[in-house]
């Protein structure tokens, strides 16, 4: 297996400096929606102006890098994920070395920041699938900012001040609240990810694992493809807008996921995703890596 | 759309109001959750003992802070190994976690602005009242577009904080901002949050 660590140190530049083109057309049909002068307006030209810039001299998008979330599709007699981890850790400290990334790995007990991204086994996070031996091997990457991972919530149903039982009903009631909630700190406009049913952890996980997906693919379920759509029109009727200035566009979209639940446990997670949505995917073919 | 260089005035300050753009210019200084969390304990509320150095972090912040603007800020900055520090990327961070701590910093050292996103809670607006200072809202995630603003990094204190956490005086100039919290009661976030808890509770009571 040739060395990544160069290709992955490139991945981490594409996906810190350069938002994915199916967010920047969401975010420039949102600003023709926002009134002339008014400060959702000019919050959203800010954003596109920042968007070029950024791509431009490729700097980061946001100043918070993220938590790196890497998901890491290898087919079967093909790699050591024990080299891809490595090589993924070294791209991580060159891109930190390189301002690509901030140093984001602070220790929760000791308070100091490695300085390097590197903290731990579990930062950054790093998942590993194995696909067939005729896949190819791919590498994905989302960053997803604290200030937006700071409103995401978690309700275990039924909840009773929001009058949400354990159907459909009762996610989309708690979903709407979550939205009020997060208001503008979230950095709105956002997309919603959200993971119905499992553990407590794997619902987390999975209410972002479905932000790996393009923008407008809807669930393969009719029922659960209505309510993605219906969330999003309902959440901008909220009128909370760009930043939380009020405004047109607060969610731009919205992706749910059923798991599977103890007979006991309903739980409902939503991830907020802010519009500094950075996702971005390497494909290592034999003889060159593409990026999507 | 109005242009203001720090020192502001009280007089100044009372001027603004919700809903004005503004483009700040001149000094300030960036502080986030560890330096809001060390300058109450450590000089205001004096829970804890200062350290070496920390002192004379003290007296040139007094002299920084003094009519100027603290900016929720964790930036990225080149030049570390050199220290011909440059920002790279300088957008604001969740103001709303300084809520604690946010006007008793502001009445200690005369600051008369604070730059964040999302806003703060009713004792920071109290606090823009009675200092008086307001909130600046930048915003959120466009980073490299506000760093291109900073025209000069002064210096930095408390790096062992880490470069996000640390506190950076900084020049600026034509940082775009909209006041969403005044110094007369007036609060866009107030505002916002109230409106849309009316929406919300309509859409709760629909049937699916």
């Amino acid at each position: 297996m040739r060395d990544l660590t160069n290709d992955i140190l490139e991945l981490i530049r594409r996906t810190s400096s350069s938002l994915p083109k199916d967010v920047e057309e969401r975010l420039r049909a949102a600003v023709e929606k926002e009134a002339p002068g008014s400060a959702a307006r000019g919050a959203l030209e800010t954003i596109l102006k920042n968007i070029e810039l950024s791509r431009a001299n490729s700097t980061p998008i946001c100043q918070d890098t993220g938590t790196p979330i890497f998901y890491v599709h290898y087919p079967e007699v093909c790699c050591s994920t024990r080299k891809i981890r490595e090589q993924i850790r070294a791209a991580l400290a060159e891109a930190t070395k390189r301002s690509y990334m901030r140093p984001n790995a602070v220790d929760a007990v000791y308070d100091n920041n490695t300085g390097d991204n590197l903290g731990g086994d579990d930062f950054p996070y790093i998942h590993f699938e194995e696909v067939e031996a005729d896949k190819p091997l791919v590498i994905e990457l989302m960053l997803k900012g604290g200030g937006c991972e700071n409103v995401g919530r978690q309700y275990s149903l039924p909840d009773n001040n929001l009058g949400a039982g354990r159907d459909l009903a009762g996610v989309r009631k708690v979903v709407l609240d979550a939205v009020q909630k997060a208001q503008g700190q979230g950095c709105a406009p956002g997309i919603l990810g959200v993971a119905i049913g499992g553990n407590r952890g794997l619902s987390y996980t999975k209410s972002k694992e479905v932000l790996f997906d393009k923008l407008g693919a809807r669930n393969a379920d009719p029922k659960l493809a209505e309510l993605e759509e219906r969330l999003t029109e309902e959440a901008n009727q909220m009128g909370i807008g760009p930043m939380g200035f009020g405004g047109q566009t607060t969610v731009i979209d919205t992706k749910i996921t059923g798991l599977h639940r103890l007979p006991a446990s309903y739980f409902v997670s939503v991830s907020y995703m802010c519009w500094a949505y950075r996702r971005r995917k390497m494909t290592v073919w034999e003889d060159r890596v593409e990026y999507d | 759309m109005r242009s203001i260089t720090t020192p502001i005035s009280d007089d100044l300050v009372r001027e603004l109001k919700v809903g004005e753009p503004v483009l700040l210019s001149g000094v300030m200084v960036t502080g986030r959750d560890a330096a809001h969390k060390w300058l109450i304990e450590t000089f205001i509320k004096k829970t804890r003992e200062p350290k070496d150095g920390d002192l004379q972090v003290y007296e040139d912040l007094k002299k920084l802070l003094n009519g100027s603007v603290i900016y929720h800020c964790g930036p990225v900055v080149s030049g570390l190994d050199t220290k011909e520090y440059k920002f790279v990327a300088a957008g604001p961070t969740t103001s709303i976690r300084e809520e604690p701590y946010q006007a008793d910093v502001m009445k200690h050292f005369n600051v008369k602005g604070v730059i964040g996103k999302g806003g703060m809670g009713a004792k920071t607006l109290k606090g823009c009242q009675e200092v008086p200072f307001v909130y600046f809202h930048a915003i959120g995630g466009a980073a490299s577009y506000i760093a291109q603003s900073v025209q000069k990094v002064l210096g930095v204190y408390k790096m062992e904080f880490g470069v996000p956490e640390a506190m950076w005086g900084i020049e600026v100039k034509d940082f775009p901002v909209v006041v969403t919290m005044d110094s007369h009661g007036g609060s866009q976030h107030a505002v916002i949050d109230e409106s849309s808890k009316t929406v919300l509770d309509d859409l709760l009571a629909r049937p699916y």
